[in-house]
């Protein structure tokens, strides 16, 4: 082998194992007992390898509620974003409307500005539409701030198919409405899962963390990442950080296996969106 | 039905949740900065802002870690991105390891990370202390500019992937070609990268600047989960004042006022990045 291609595979094992490291580490410490996890020298292989942690997460905390409410409010977001996206999309796409491209740009602006600023006056709205602690309360940002990144993909692939089919098919006497819902989504199917996986793993369902934080006030209505964060450290006791390490790991390994399976739908579902605008 | 009609019929649904949820809370917000607890105060918040010390702090926080963080996660996310563009074996297994950072929650990764660095029993300065590097264990996240650091390592450790992703889409838009010509003229590696990859990967790379940068001015989930700001506020960025100040001493007129002030500076920031961005594009 050449000296370039040692220094390829090296480089391609060090990214391995930088990107999965931290991750593994937690795996690790999630099957040390309790004494164990506080023990130094740190151990690098578990001595008992035990399930304990996990179970007392469940124990300790509504663990199991959180993640409910997670998948319910990423759920959620994930259909009706699609769904909203996907009209927009095809008109802003397809249809002659006047100030298409100011409309397109505005759309995307949303997604410009960092979290914080949209905090304050939406708590207050949260509060007066009493959706404090509702999943709803979640779901309306997630579904709204996910959608300029699922226009902008959607828009990009209804651009691609043939205009022909559309004009056949209105030739065949199908209205607008049918041509979109029995036509061009139908064939769009591809298009729609990635876009759906986007907003799934994106900044906006499973990881949002400071609107969850701050509009989910009481312990039961909590997601998995506001859980999580508040196990350590600031709660009125502490959890052991093997408890810690099996939640992070329980609520990862799904994201992971996703991952693994769609990992190349994700770079081409960015990819068309990243850069046909 | 008119097309234009049916158009703007498909966009309503859109535009109403956009302009309720993120459009409101922008002209709220400018409105509520000029009011202490529910009274019109004209500029007095800004006045204050303009003498608060913990303010002036934040905002160079926030900077450094902007200016840190976003040319360390471009330069790296170009680097893995050419290194994940040819083919080979494994490759479909090495791209999806390095997706996973950025498909987790920020803050799980915060956390595993704290516990990485924790003084005690925290891997980092165990494998410091084997190889001899430290002596004593060192607090990283007790210490000012360490657990800065630390922050630093994290972040750009889980954004990383998120430039790597658009830049590969920008390296396939490049034509082979070009590479080809080149080479006949006996080129070198560096070369083709400056020549070729370089200016024509430049709108992927403002694309990554854009989302990268205004969510580094914003940044909040992981310094919330590993310092809390601290030690001694050493590590607070704006997101993290404004959030105390409206949530711990419930002043929302002054929260407001810096809202404000971030929005200004995120609108200029993506301003600046627009206008690089549509600037003639190099030809060849």
């Amino acid at each position: 082998m050449s000296t370039r291609s040692v220094l390829f595979f090296v480089l391609i094992g060090a990214l391995f194992i930088s990107s999965v490291a931290p991750f593994a580490w937690q795996l690790i410490a999630s099957l040390k007992d309790s004494s164990e996890i506080y023990s130094v020298p740190v151990t690098y292989v578990p001595a008992k390898p035990t399930l304990n942690a996990y179970i007392d997460v469940f124990k300790s905390r509504p663990f199991f509620r959180y993640i409910v409410n997670s998948l319910l409010v990423s759920l959620g977001t994930t259909s009706l974003c699609l769904v909203v996206a996907a009209l927009a999309g095809y008109a802003l796409a397809r249809l002659r409307i006047r100030y298409q491209g100011a409309l397109s740009f505005s759309i995307l602006v949303a997604c410009l500005f960092p979290q914080i600023i949209f905090l304050i006056p939406l708590y207050q709205l949260m509060a007066w539409l009493r959706l404090v602690n509702n999943p709803l309360g979640l779901l309306l940002p997630y579904v709204t701030f996910s959608l300029p990144l699922a226009i902008w993909v959607l828009m990009g692939f209804f651009k691609t198919i043939p205009r022909e089919i559309e004009e056949q098919a209105m030739v065949d006497g199908f209205s607008r409405l049918g041509i979109l819902t029995r036509i061009v989504l139908p064939l769009s199917w591809p298009a729609l899962a990635t876009c759906a996986i986007l907003i799934f793993v994106g900044p906006f369902a499973w990881n949002e963390f400071i609107f969850a934080l701050t509009f989910m006030t009481r312990d039961l209505s909590r997601t998995v990442p506001v859980g999580i964060a508040l196990l350590s450290g600031t709660s009125m006791y502490e959890i052991p950080w093997n408890q810690i390490c099996a939640a992070c790991v329980l609520t990862t390994v799904p994201l992971v296996i996703f991952v693994v399976i769609f990992q190349g739908r994700i770079i081409e579902g960015l990819t068309r969106g990243a850069l046909k605008g | 039905m008119t097309e234009e009609k049916f158009g703007i019929l498909l966009i309503v649904p859109a535009l109403c949740l956009l302009a309720v949820i993120a459009l409101y809370p922008i002209v709220r917000s400018f409105h509520l900065s000029f009011t202490e607890s529910g009274e019109f105060v004209g500029l007095s918040n800004f006045v204050s802002i303009f003498h608060d010390e913990r303010f002036r702090d934040a905002s160079l926080t926030t900077l450094l870690f902007f200016s840190i963080s976003v040319p360390l996660e471009l330069i790296l996310g170009i680097g893995v991105a050419l290194l994940l563009q040819g083919k080979f074996k494994g490759r479909g297994i090495v791209r999806a390891a390095h997706l996973i950072p950025w498909a987790l929650p920020t803050v799980v990764m915060a956390i595993a990370w704290k516990w990485i660095f924790n003084d005690a029993y925290g891997v980092f300065n165990d494998i410091l202390l084997r190889l001899g590097i430290i002596r004593e264990p060192i607090a990283w996240l007790g210490l000012p500019g360490k657990a800065f650091f630390c922050i630093i390592v994290a972040e750009v450790w889980k954004c990383v992937p998120f430039v790597t992703i658009i830049i590969l889409a920008g390296l396939q838009s490049i034509p082979r070609e070009l590479y080809e010509a080149l080479s006949v003229d006996g080129a070198g590696y560096w070369q083709r990268f400056r020549l070729i990859t370089l200016p024509l990967l430049r709108p992927a790379i403002l694309v990554a600047l854009i989302f990268r940068g205004t969510q580094a001015l914003g940044v909040f989930d992981s310094i919330w989960v590993m310092t809390g700001g601290g030690p001694a506020g050493s590590t607070e960025p704006i997101s993290l004042y404004i959030y105390s100040t409206v949530f711990r001493y419930l002043n929302i007129g002054y929260a407001s006022s810096m809202v404000t002030i971030a929005f200004l500076f995120s609108l200029l920031f993506a301003c600046i990045v627009y206008f690089v961005l549509t600037r003639r594009p190099v030809e060849y």
